[in-house]
């Protein structure tokens, strides 16, 4: 079986997660706040590396959510 | 002292067929003496294929347009037998430099691989490049070549016909008549050729435009490529220099859309602009200024008919990545064996719709990639601009973001998967020299695998003995332990391998044993005869 995008709970601790991801936005402005998050994307996607996983996350990004 | 690009180097002669009475017919006439022109019809001529060039001016470019050229391009050049010169005299350059605002954010090798003759790129003006090209041809001409320049020669109107073209063509001294069995049409991106015919060419314009100054000054900076993303002297857009033969420096400088033309092409602006970039004491004389738009775009199909388009008649892509003048120059080495094939009988027309396949993939490739190059450089959302400068920031201090940067692909040659020239493939060898692939070179004793292939077909037998004369293959019989570079390409990890080689030096099949039938098959397909 061929590596997956995980999408069941992965983050040991998500509350603290989350608190840092706002944490690190604090006081940014918006174009800040912009660049960081290109940064983080772009660290993250290499970490995955992984095209097929990669183009699944941007498939599951891409959803639009229900209304 | 007049510039080369101010002389005529092909004056306007009248010629016999001025004077004939009835219209002469001509095996192959090409049009245009730019780079790919001038390639094509030493190809050809080299070959015993009588051809005609014409061309509306009678001196080389003016000013120095492409200045980048790639070791493939170099190595069919060395084919032809003028590779040297131009090496010679270009600007061999390895590193690259990358800036973004104020700061040196990276700098990349090219690092030739050990084993090539040829270095990855030189710098050399187009008016070098080309005069080359002419004395090439006249030093043919001298040893009886059949090959002819006509300057000041113009093409006005074409017919086309089922075995021919005809041509009307405008001299100084009037116009005349002429038939070609073949043309080809390397007139540039603006082809008058392409427009008579009414052919079309689609593809994306992009909203920009560039200032490009060639600039003669004695400076300080090294041989180098440096980009700038956002530099401070050019807020917002970017910036190139480059170094040529003669201390002339090429500066590339991104506008934006919205400019006012005529001024900015004044003097006194340009060189305000490059005392911005360069320092307030540089002292710098301007040599050739312009400045252009681009689009990315091609014709459909590359033949119509008797017609054949190479160059950026065909095909056109932005600067970046330098895959103008390569791509044409590599159309002339795809076309070239065709055609002589087809005008000696050896092969049937339907080998030129190869010429198409082929060189079509190899301009969609280098549309993709100029396309993505530009996307990076010049941002058209405000999301993609926010993703590029993330690219560049982390691109100072982390190695896996520099991969991304894309400040131009520079030129590497297409490898023809899917052709239908292309024979049967063997598990186990390196893909780098799959069938479709142009030959690696290595070295062979005192000389190189490339000089040894030449330009017939050829059967590279390494590490193996062929115990037969093939009918129109030459054999070209090296030991396996010949050059570690060789084994690295050619071999991978077996011991012997054959290698059917194209007259353009691409791998048409390859095997790990020795089967007469098979080769002579494959030899069938890539003359297009089945």
């Amino acid at each position: 079986m061929p590596p997956q995008l995980t999408l069941t709970a992965n983050i040991p601790d998500p509350d603290d997660f989350y608190e840092a991801l706002l944490a690190a936005h604090e006081g940014l402005s918006k174009a800040e706040s912009d660049a960081l998050n290109a940064r983080l994307i772009l660290l993250l996607a290499n970490h995955v590396g992984d095209p097929a996983i990669l183009r699944e996350a941007l498939r599951q990004a891409s959803r639009k959510p229900a209304s | 002292m007049p510039r080369i690009f101010e002389t005529p180097i092909y004056p306007y002669q009248r010629s016999a067929d001025q004077d004939a009475g009835a219209r002469r017919r001509h095996k192959v006439v090409v049009v245009g003496a730019g780079p790919v022109g001038l390639v094509t019809a030493i190809d050809l001529a080299r070959q015993g294929v009588p051809v005609i060039v014409v061309d509306e001016n009678d001196k080389v470019s003016f000013g120095s347009r492409a200045i980048c050229f790639a070791k493939r391009p170099l190595e069919i050049l060395d084919r032809l037998g003028c590779g040297q010169q131009m090496v010679d005299k270009g600007v061999t350059w390895n590193l690259g430099k990358v800036f973004f605002h104020d700061r040196e954010i990276y700098s990349f090798n090219l690092l030739p691989g050990q084993g090539h003759r040829r270095p990855a790129f030189i710098n050399l003006q187009q008016y070098h490049f080309e005069k080359f090209l002419v004395d090439h041809i006249r030093a043919m001409q001298a040893q009886g070549a059949p090959i002819e320049i006509r300057g000041r020669n113009k093409v006005s109107a074409i017919g086309l016909h089922d075995d021919h073209v005809t041509l009307e063509i405008d001299t100084p001294e009037g116009p005349y008549n002429l038939d070609a069995e073949w043309l080809i049409a390397c007139d540039g991106a603006n082809s008058p050729i392409r427009k008579m015919l009414g052919l079309g060419f689609s593809g994306q314009v992009f909203q920009d435009n560039f200032l490009i100054a060639d600039v003669v000054m004695e400076a300080e900076f090294p041989t180098e490529r440096w980009f700038w993303f956002d530099p401070p002297f050019n807020r917002g857009q970017s910036a190139l220099l480059h170094k040529q033969p003669d201390n002339v420096w090429r500066i590339d400088m991104q506008l934006g859309w919205d400019i006012n033309r005529e001024h900015e092409l004044k003097p006194e602006n340009i060189r305000r602009r490059l005392h911005a970039m360069l320092g307030e004491d540089a002292k710098f004389e301007l040599e050739w200024t312009s400045i252009y738009t681009f689009r990315c775009a091609r014709m459909e199909r590359f033949r119509k008919g008797r017609v054949l388009f190479a160059g950026d008649s065909a095909h056109q892509v932005s600067p970046f990545g330098a895959r103008g003048a390569n791509s044409g120059i590599q159309d002339a080495d795809n076309l070239a064996w065709k055609l002589r094939a087809v005008i000696n009988g050896q092969a049937p027309e339907a080998l030129l719709d190869s010429y198409c396949d082929e060189r079509e993939q190899a301009a969609d490739e280098n549309i993709l990639n100029s396309t993505r190059s530009t996307e990076f450089i010049t941002p058209k959302s405000e999301i993609s601009h926010i993703f590029r400068d993330a690219v560049l920031d982390l691109a100072e201090h982390h190695e896996f973001a520099r991969p991304l940067v894309n400040s131009g692909r520079l030129s590497v040659p297409t490898i023809h998967d899917g052709s239908p020239l292309n024979g049967p493939d063997a598990e186990g060898l390196p893909p780098e020299t799959r069938p479709g692939a142009p030959a690696i070179d290595a070295p062979l004793g005192e000389g190189w695998l490339l000089d040894r292939l030449g330009d017939g077909f050829r059967l590279l037998a390494i590490g193996i003995d062929v115990p037969d004369e093939l009918a129109g293959i030459e054999v070209v019989q090296v030991a396996a332990d010949e050059s570690d570079a060789l084994a690295e390409h050619w071999l991978g990890g077996a011991g012997r391998a054959l290698y059917l080689i194209r007259p353009d030096q691409h791998v048409a099949a390859r095997w790990l044993e020795y089967d007469r039938d098979a080769i002579a098959a494959a030899h069938e397909r890539a003359l297009g005869r089945q």
